[in-house]
């Protein structure tokens, strides 16, 4: 039959899609599991070794991921802060010209962040504050705060302005209103937004490159690093990689409901 | 359905009314005295974000203006001084510009477009659903989360590497099943654009992928089930019912996509270092070459003055779309 | 669950999310006065000090050492950018031979001539000089300690050289070297594998050895620009035709360790390049052909020598207030002990050669390096930095001229040439008139000083 005959060639178009996406994660997989030689000489049938990740595990990697760990969650956490009551106050309870102000705020991620590069280097180094986390934490927030208002504005417009006016008759306050009353029901808005909050922060690499040394440097500056530039390193590579980008995929393909949404700025639901 | 944070004027309007009491002028004057007070209240929530976000962003604009007037080569401490204009003349006059102008719109119509047209098929495909759709699904999209440095030294050291990448390797296999002499596919030479653009669209497609899928998932079935039963093809369905579905779905791929493609840096700087000669560099590229290659950061912060008007305009653009595309849904 | 409980538990996740980082932010303290901090360009060598470090050293003087390392685009960017506005947060960075001289001068780096002088341990006269001079000040001053140095040579395929009839001189010349790579080259094998990555580093150390002994230079020394003089134009036209001809796959985009991954896969026939890269290729572990390889002098046209002095060094931004601990870290990575160190623990292979005389007269490293040492010695120690070529020059430098400028003249004029290997494009000579148009402002500000 010609319908079920064209339903299996969509099903092996859409597999073979799939497949060449996926292709090259794959391919790092396998290479990861390698010594450096077969992972070069690309013989399928090569044994298997934890080699490269045994090295991964004995160089200091732990320490640039709890740096980005730490960079990208207290970011997170003080964009939440700031966002949620912006949102708040442009789409629950708008402010005159609320309309503009968003779009003013959108526009600044626009901004080439190549261009910031030199004063934000100069006014780091001058208030002496290069290789501390808590610049890369400030960085990221007002790198993400644009595109965290405008999802939770679209999120919070969805919350019925009867449930905000009945707590206002009740005299509650603004804190209560947005704690008590209208958390709760954006709390899946929150949660899209602080993912692609993570996501973005966590695989920043130009600020991070520039403005940390020893102590603050996070996992896409340990990738760079981790590589040598002579010799083999594709086996060597391939671990890296995986692991530096381990915590989101795992965090995205878990969340990938959040991700749409999240992605689209709120537009998507 | 697709939405964009709508005027609030919905929102607002009761607020609005209730101070609007019976007319008169003192009645007037502390209606307005009342809505303004009322505007400061609304404002409260609002300050530290907006503060925040202006003095980070601001700030660094300001550094740079005024960086964009001196005579400020780190090497040459001694040269120091004021430049006037003439940073802004050499940004202009500079034959490198243009081409990384250039560049960079091709770069990101390219990753935009192809991403666009590859996402929407898949989309498409896997919008029906059959045994292992989520795996597939999942599949598909993890390129998206791989970090942007990770996947930029996957593609350039595993896929497209001359010698020992897969690109060429799967070529000499199937040279060896064909018997056909091994060809050289030297991509990162013979088309370093290509490959960049490729190496973008794998992170990219799978994004555009997510967000037309989210569009087709919103398209009513009675309605294509309804024309089905008409007779209508599959081919007359999609250019007809679908497309037009999902054309705003569409617009606010491309936007969102062009609004990160267009500041790639990780992929040209540890693919092709903007070569070979200056075919790959695009603008923030040059921006970062400028600083850092030529240390010249009076020239550096002249170039970032221009770029950064540019996008603003662009960005007015964008968001005025985004805004519109908001409005189309809501009415 | 009723609203009440979820709303409780929300409220503690929230808590939770808002304490954890935060309390973790506070906990990232600062280093201590024990410590130091030291940035590296990510060869093996200096991974195998990181290494050896904490056992070695932090061991013996308390001092513990946090390392960065970066690939060389980084780290070279980076370091600029840090000294010239006097922040450095390390106290000891890896420093190219060729950024020192002028780095010294700007005052970037710390004076460590006394150090040089007063540490018996450190033993100065067991450095070769030709290296210590291209980490000198215009004043003479010792700003940077070699850690590793080389020359460039000939490595080639015993096996294929035999199979095909052909002897190879101790010292070649260009026009050999040609003849042989076009005799080599066939289908899965290039004739020579030479470096043609758009960088000053990188196309522009074998090449720039060439123009040398083309009896080309960048600048007169008197600072007239030469980039478009019928010499160098014939020495970028050699190297051009030679890659195109009988080059490796990709050579637009080889650099050192592309050509390294092709000739250690036998993928080429013979590889001119760092003489760190034969202990590499001797290296079974990762090389496939290990063991039939021989080594020639650098090829020569007009000179008699024409390899290139470089190498990996140490310096002291200028910032650090921990120049004493810096010191000591830098005694004993540099230190003949160290060298012992890695060839007991790790290889002889992998030792940091090519900076100290007592290195090539022992035995447990000649055991190893005997096919390739001395001519590796001899080269560095028969080419003089300060006049590499047929004509006085005004700075330091076998391939490369010790100013600012030079690194991106240099990068600008092989991103021409590259394009020309890349194929998209065809003349030379527009390729080094983009080249000239670049150097005369810049011959013009030296001359005028």
């Amino acid at each position: 039959m010609t319908r079920t005959r064209a339903g299996a060639i969509r099903i092996f178009l859409a597999w073979a899609a799939c497949a060449l996406f996926a292709a090259p994660l794959l391919f790092v997989v396998q290479a990861s599991l390698r010594s450096e030689a077969d992972a070069v000489s690309g013989e399928l049938l090569a044994p298997f070794t934890l080699d490269q990740w045994r090295l991964l595990l004995d160089s200091d990697a732990t320490k640039y991921l709890l740096n980005s760990a730490i960079a990208s969650g207290c970011s997170v956490v003080l964009v939440i802060a700031l966002a949620f009551p912006a949102a708040y106050a442009l789409a629950v309870r708008p402010v005159r010209g609320a309309e503009q102000l968003r779009m003013f705020i959108l526009s600044t991620k626009f901004l080439p962040m190549v261009a910031a590069i030199l004063p934000i280097f100069l006014l780091v180094s001058t208030a002496g504050a290069l290789d501390q986390l808590w610049v890369l934490v400030l960085l990221y927030t007002s790198m993400n705060l644009p595109i965290a208002i405008w999802i939770l504005c679209s999120f919070l417009l969805e919350v019925p302005a009867e449930i905000v006016e009945a707590a206002q008759l009740d005299g509650a306050g603004l804190r209560r209103i947005l704690l008590q009353v209208i958390a709760p029901v954006a709390l899946p808005g929150i949660s899209a937004t602080a993912l692609i909050c993570v996501i973005f922060s966590w695989n920043e690499f130009l600020f991070a490159l520039n403005l940390t040394a020893t102590s603050a440097s996070t996992a896409p500056v340990f990738l760079v690093g981790f590589i040598t530039n002579q010799g083999l390193f594709l086996a060597r590579l391939s671990a890296a990689v995986l692991l530096v980008s381990l915590p989101v995929l795992a965090l995205g393909l878990v969340a990938q409901g959040k991700l749409v949404r999240g992605l689209s700025l709120g537009a998507v639901k | 359905m697709i939405r964009t944070p709508d005027a609030p004027a919905t929102a607002s309007a009761p607020e609005g009314s209730r101070t609007r009491g019976p007319s008169g002028p003192g009645r007037l004057a502390a209606a307005a005295a009342h809505e303004r007070r009322e505007n400061r209240r609304r404002w409260l929530p609002l300050w530290p974000a907006f503060l925040f976000l202006v003095v980070l962003t601001q700030l660094p604009f300001v550094v740079t203006l005024v960086i964009s007037v001196l005579d400020w080569n780190i090497l040459r401490p001694d040269a120091f001084g004021f430049a006037w204009v003439d940073n802004f003349v050499a940004v202009f006059t500079d034959a490198r510009m243009l081409p990384a102008v250039l560049n960079t719109i091709v770069l990101t119509a390219g990753v935009v477009i192809v991403s666009l047209v590859i996402g929407t098929a898949v989309a498409l495909l896997l919008d029906r659903p059959f045994p292992g759709r989520g795996v597939a699904r999942t599949l598909m999209i993890a390129p998206f989360m791989v970090m942007p440095m990770a996947a930029a030294l996957i593609w350039k050291h595993a896929i497209l590497d001359p010698n020992f990448g897969m690109l060429q390797r799967n070529a000499d296999w199937l040279a060896s099943l064909t018997g056909a002499a091994p060809q050289s596919i030297d991509l990162l030479n013979a088309a370093p654009m290509t490959a960049l653009i490729a190496s973008l669209v794998w992170t990219w497609a799978p994004f555009m992928m997510l967000i037309v899928l989210a569009g087709l998932q919103g398209q009513p079935d009675d309605v294509l089930e309804a024309a089905r039963v008409d007779g209508a093809n599959e081919w007359r369905i999609f250019v007809h019912m679908t497309l037009p579905h999902l054309r705003s779905y569409l617009s606010l791929a491309a936007v969102l996509g062009t609004l990160y493609v267009v500041q790639t840096f990780d992929a040209v700087f540890a693919i092709t270092q903007g070569g070979p000669g200056t075919a790959t560099t695009n603008l923030p590229f040059e921006i970062y070459q400028t600083m850092f290659r030529k240390f010249d950061y009076g020239q550096t912060a002249a170039a970032s003055v221009v770029v950064i008007a540019g996008a603003l305009v662009i960005a007015n653009l964008f968001v005025r779309v985004l805004t519109r595309l908001g409005k189309e849904r809501g009415a | 669950m009723s609203t009440p409980t979820w709303r409780r538990a929300a409220a503690t996740a929230a808590a939770l999310a808002v304490a954890v980082p935060l309390a973790s932010c506070a906990a990232a303290g600062d280093a201590a006065s024990d410590r130091i901090s030291v940035l590296m360009v990510g060869n093996p060598q200096m991974t195998d000090l990181q290494e050896l470090t904490e056992q070695h050293f932090t061991a013996e003087t308390g001092l513990a050492v946090d390392f960065t390392v970066l690939p060389e685009n980084e780290l070279r960017d980076r370091v600029a950018q840090d000294l010239a506005a006097g922040v450095s947060k390390y106290d000891v960075i890896s420093i190219n031979s060729s950024e020192t001289p002028y780095y010294a001068d700007l005052g970037w780096l710390q004076d460590l001539t006394a150090y040089t002088e007063q540490d018996p341990a450190f033993d100065v006269d067991d450095v070769l000089p030709s290296m210590l001079t291209t980490y000198s000040a215009s004043d003479g001053g010792i700003h940077g300690i070699p850690f590793y140095g080389e020359s460039s040579f000939v490595m080639y395929r015993t096996d294929l050289f035999e199979a095909a009839g052909i002897t190879m001189p101790e010292h070649p010349t260009w026009d050999q070297i040609a003849e042989y790579a076009a005799a080599l080259d066939s289908g899965d094998t290039a004739g020579i594998c030479l470096r043609g990555q758009p960088a000053a580093g990188q196309m522009f150390a074998p090449l720039g050895t060439i123009v040398n002994t083309f009896g080309g230079t960048w600048f007169t020394e008197d600072w007239e620009p030469q980039v478009d003089s019928p010499e160098f134009t014939e020495a970028v036209q050699f190297y051009v035709d030679l890659v195109r001809d009988s080059g490796e796959t990709g050579a637009a985009q080889a650099g050192f360790t592309e050509c390294l991954n092709l000739f250690g896969q036998g993928k080429a026939a013979m590889w001119y390049d760092a003489t760190a890269g034969a202990g590499l290729v001797e290296n079974p572990e990762t090389s496939t052909v290990a063991g039939k390889v021989g080594y020639a002098y650098a090829p020569t046209k007009l000179t008699d020598y024409s390899g290139w002095i470089a190498g990996w060094g140490w310096g002291v931004p200028k910032n650090s207030a921990k120049a004493d601990a810096a010191w000591e870290f830098i005694s004993w990575a540099s230190s003949a002990g160290y060298e012992e160190l890695v060839g007991s623990e790790i290889g002889w292979s992998n030792v940091p050669d090519g900076k100290r005389e007592s290195t090539y007269s022992n035995a447990d490293y000649l055991a190893h390096a005997g096919a390739y040492a001395p001519i590796v010695l001899d080269s560095i120690k028969s080419i003089d930095p300060r006049d590499p070529g047929v004509q006085p020059r005004p700075t330091i430098g076998t391939i490369f001229v010790a100013i600012p400028e030079f690194s991106l003249l240099a990068t600008r004029t092989a991103e021409q040439i590259n394009a020309i290997l890349a194929g998209q494009a065809d003349s030379v000579a527009d390729a080094l008139a983009v080249g000239q148009e670049l150097a005369i402002p810049i011959g013009q500000e030296y001359a005028g000083e």
